[in-house]
């Protein structure tokens, strides 16, 4: 990292975005993180220090904000799903379905429960494949680079079945109002169940390399603690909360699709810091494959029918119905996007892989959206940088950054 | 819990405070419209009662009644019952004046967003530690992007200076 | 003392001009310009500024997978170490101030791949009030259409910027005459960093 001091001959008008700083008062200087930084970028963190110790800590958000809310009021409901998909493109199905639930609650309508299994089905595969991610982007900060390798590696085994069932490496657009667009290929669940033993295989050799490792544990244990009582107060979410010791996800709390039908647990680690965090999604990707065993079970055992609501799949021509029997392909009508939606109020949660995202939904009767209030996991768990940070050393900055799993674009949205 | 019992249990705390309660669709959703003066009151007893943390904060603009609606969804982490619901702490405040107080002294979780809403509608919360935008940079904040006067136009808007 | 001695063959004294003598030379009788465009296209370092979403798949570029390492391109920390900028999506104003500040501080020379349909104009956030284009920001040599690309574009983005090293010499013109006369900043810096704090 190139620190450079403010005042240097011939740097007067250059300021370098990656890391520089400067003198605010004796023995204090103000150091500029980001938005370019070695780790995944779009995020600043303006830090004071004190010699080696950070005493105050400020985040400045804001560097991937595309104004999502403002420009849902301007489109069609069903254009705003691609849209929010951007929040989290690696997180897809997670990030869009309680936007498609809150909807189908104006609406009064449940999707099929085949449909309800395919939707758990996504949102497992992306919950992975995010952790790993999640992984991967803790390696760089570490400066780790086989764990950058491998989770990487190893989700493009989840990115693969994904597109195998959607089409799309990311961007899915899978569930839309009613129903999914697409389902099961044949031979899909034999795939998934030979991926899931081998996640199973390379969580043990991630242990060896990276959970278990010495340099890893002495980086991350007791650091970045967050104790019970201020996880709650700060209101911070996902497996960050639970890794503090609260037992709260959405996918319990308040069950959405067949979650409730489904036998999975909820771990919780109770020391807060970011070695927790780190044991605690790796103790998330058991239970969701877990959750991927019993929904591929179930899917074997059922053939395949409609996948969208019954209003509106009964209006569909012969021919999609035809398209549909043949490849399992849902070819929406021109309703979809003339719809309009009752008037009303809608708040609708789910968990993604960084933890709760809430959608308040207004419409005032008409085709577009009234308003659209979106708050993801990333910006509740912005807060920790402001009050978890300062008090430690500068190198614990990039443990803690990773061990939250802070994703710009889904905190900016 | 039934969606009635919160109800009931929202009664009993706020008291006279409470101008209307409306279950929305999927009966997990309670709005708790309040007066504005007494919601810094309010919710410190919501507080009280179990709602620990703020889920999020948001504003709507309805331009022409003149009016903004500022919610606050509260939810609650330590109780299990209460979890399953939201409920919302709305309050109006005149569209020309828009000056509210702040929560974030109450309600940490408040904080960031409530810059969000500033930024978005131009509403001052008074007494927040740091009111300043959030997400845009300040020439673009300036323009209070969220407000219904603000149109998006659906052709993209592209600036060309002249080459130098 | 000036550079102008009446020995000639000296590069000592005035650095530039005998920056301007070593590069007349090498470039002018020798015509090792060539030599610098195939050195170049397979030296290319970018910058690890991630602008936005599409960050994922640069990400996956790199990985075991897609491995775009081998074409010899490899994302590298600060800019003053590289000389390539890929902009992955969206570039809102906010970023574009970073991204006209790192790309100043590149050493020349050094080339732009605009990632995504955000990065060519704007994709599905076409009329949102707080983006940029890319174009405006820096000169952009190759563009990869997609929402978000797949990694494999990503690789034959490289592959194409390097054929156009080696067909167009950018890379030796950007030594000879220091800048490309057809590459200007469309939006000057004071639109973008106004308001920039740091």
């Amino acid at each position: 990292m190139s620190g450079i001091v403010r005042g240097n001959v011939g740097f007067n008008d250059l300021k370098i975005p990656g890391m520089w700083s400067r003198k605010i008062g004796k023995d204090l200087y103000e150091v500029f993180i980001g938005p370019q930084h070695p780790g995944s970028g779009h995020m600043r963190i303006i830090i004071r220090i004190d010699g080696d110790i950070i005493v105050e800590a400020e985040p400045d958000m804001g560097y991937v904000h595309r104004t999502m809310e403002k420009l849902s009021e301007g489109r069609a409901w069903i254009k705003a799903i691609p849209l929010f998909e951007r929040m989290a493109i690696h997180d897809a199905c997670n990030v869009t379905l309680p936007y498609v639930r809150a909807v189908e609650k104006l609406l009064g309508i449940e999707a099929p429960l085949r449909a309800k299994y395919l939707r758990v089905l996504l949102c497992e595969i992306n919950r992975i494949a995010a952790f790993l991610y999640g992984f991967g982007i803790f390696g760089v900060f570490l400066g780790h680079s086989t764990m950058y390798m491998w989770p990487f590696g190893d989700r493009e085994v989840w990115v693969e079945l994904a597109e195998w069932l959607t089409g799309a490496r990311l961007t899915h657009t899978y569930p839309v109002f009613g129903g999914v667009r697409r389902d099961v290929p044949e031979g899909f669940t034999d795939s998934l169940r030979k991926a899931i033993r081998y996640m199973r295989r390379r969580l043990e050799d991630y242990r060896k390399i990276f959970v278990d490792n010495p340099v890893i544990r002495a980086r991350l244990e007791d650091v970045g603690v967050i104790p019970r009582n201020l996880a709650i107060e700060l209101g911070i979410t996902g497996p960050n909360l639970r890794a503090s010791g609260v037992r709260y996800d959405v996918r319990k709390n308040h069950p959405y699709e067949v979650y409730d039908e489904l036998d999975f647990e909820i771990p919780v680690f109770q020391e807060g810091d970011a070695y927790a965090r780190v044991h605690q999604r790796v103790q998330e990707i058991l239970q969701s494959l877990r959750i991927l065993e019993q929904v591929a079970d179930w899917l074997d055992k059922h053939p395949r029918e409609p996948v969208m609501h019954e209003r509106f799949w009964k209006t569909a021509p012969p021919l999609y119905k035809k398209i549909f029997q043949e490849t399992g392909r849902v070819k929406l009508g021109a309703v979809m996007a003339i719809m309009k939606i009752p008037q009303g109020k809608a708040y609708e949660r789910g968990e993604t892989a960084r933890g709760e995202i809430s959608y308040y939904v207004e419409s005032d009767g008409g085709n577009k959206p009234y308003r659209i209030r979106i708050h993801s996991a990333s910006a509740r768990n912005a807060l920790v940088y402001k009050y978890i940070v300062p008090g430690h050393r500068v190198m614990d900055l990039p443990a803690i950054y990773g061990s939250i799993d802070y994703f710009p674009p889904e905190a900016d949205r | 819990m039934e969606p009635q019992e919160v109800v009931d249990l929202v009664r009993r705390v706020l008291g006279d405070m409470v101008r209307d309660v409306k279950i929305w669709k999927g009966n997990d959703y309670i709005e708790v419209e309040i007066d504005a003066s007494s919601i810094r009151e309010a919710a410190a007893r919501m507080k009280e009662a179990g709602f620990d943390h703020v889920k999020d904060v948001t504003a709507v603009d309805y331009m022409k009644e003149g009016r903004f609606r500022i919610i606050y969804n509260l939810s609650s982490y330590n109780n299990f019952d209460l979890s399953y619901y939201i409920v919302g702490l709305a309050y109006d405040i005149p569209r020309d004046k828009p000056e509210t107080v702040s929560l974030a002294d109450i309600y940490t979780s408040a904080e960031f967003q409530e810059r969000e809403v500033y930024e978005g509608f131009g509403i001052i919360f008074k007494g927040h530690p740091d009111l300043k935008p959030l997400l845009l940079s300040p020439p673009v904040a300036e323009q209070k992007p969220l407000r219904k006067d603000f149109i998006v136009r659906e052709e993209p808007e592209i600036k060309v200076e002249k080459k130098r | 003392m000036s550079g102008e001695s009446p020995e000639g063959r000296a590069y000592v004294g005035n650095i530039n001009v005998s920056a301007r003598r070593a590069r007349k030379l090498l470039l002018g009788d020798l015509k090792l310009g060539k030599l610098v465009d195939w050195g170049t296209a397979f030296s290319l370092w970018p910058v690890h500024l991630t602008t936005s979403c599409c960050g994922c798949e640069f990400a996956a570029a790199w990985s075991p997978r897609f491995d775009n390492e081998q074409h010899g391109a490899l994302p590298w920390i600060g800019p003053r170490q590289t000389n390539m900028i890929i902009i992955e999506g969206t570039v809102s104003k906010k970023m574009a101030c970073a991204l006209r500040l790192v790309w100043e501080q590149m050493p020349q020379p050094k080339f732009a791949i605009a990632m995504g349909a955000c990065a060519l104009d704007g994709g599905i956030f076409y009329n949102s009030y707080n983006i940029v284009r890319p174009w405006q920001v820096v000169p952009v040599d190759v563009y990869i259409p997609g929402c978000p690309p797949r990694p494999e574009s990503v690789a034959r983005a490289i592959i194409e910027l390097q054929r156009k090293m080696r067909k167009k010499q950018i890379a030796s013109k950007f030594v000879e005459e220091g800048w490309r006369p057809d590459k200007e900043y469309v939006m000057p810096k004071e639109d973008l960093c106004s308001w920039w704090r740091g």
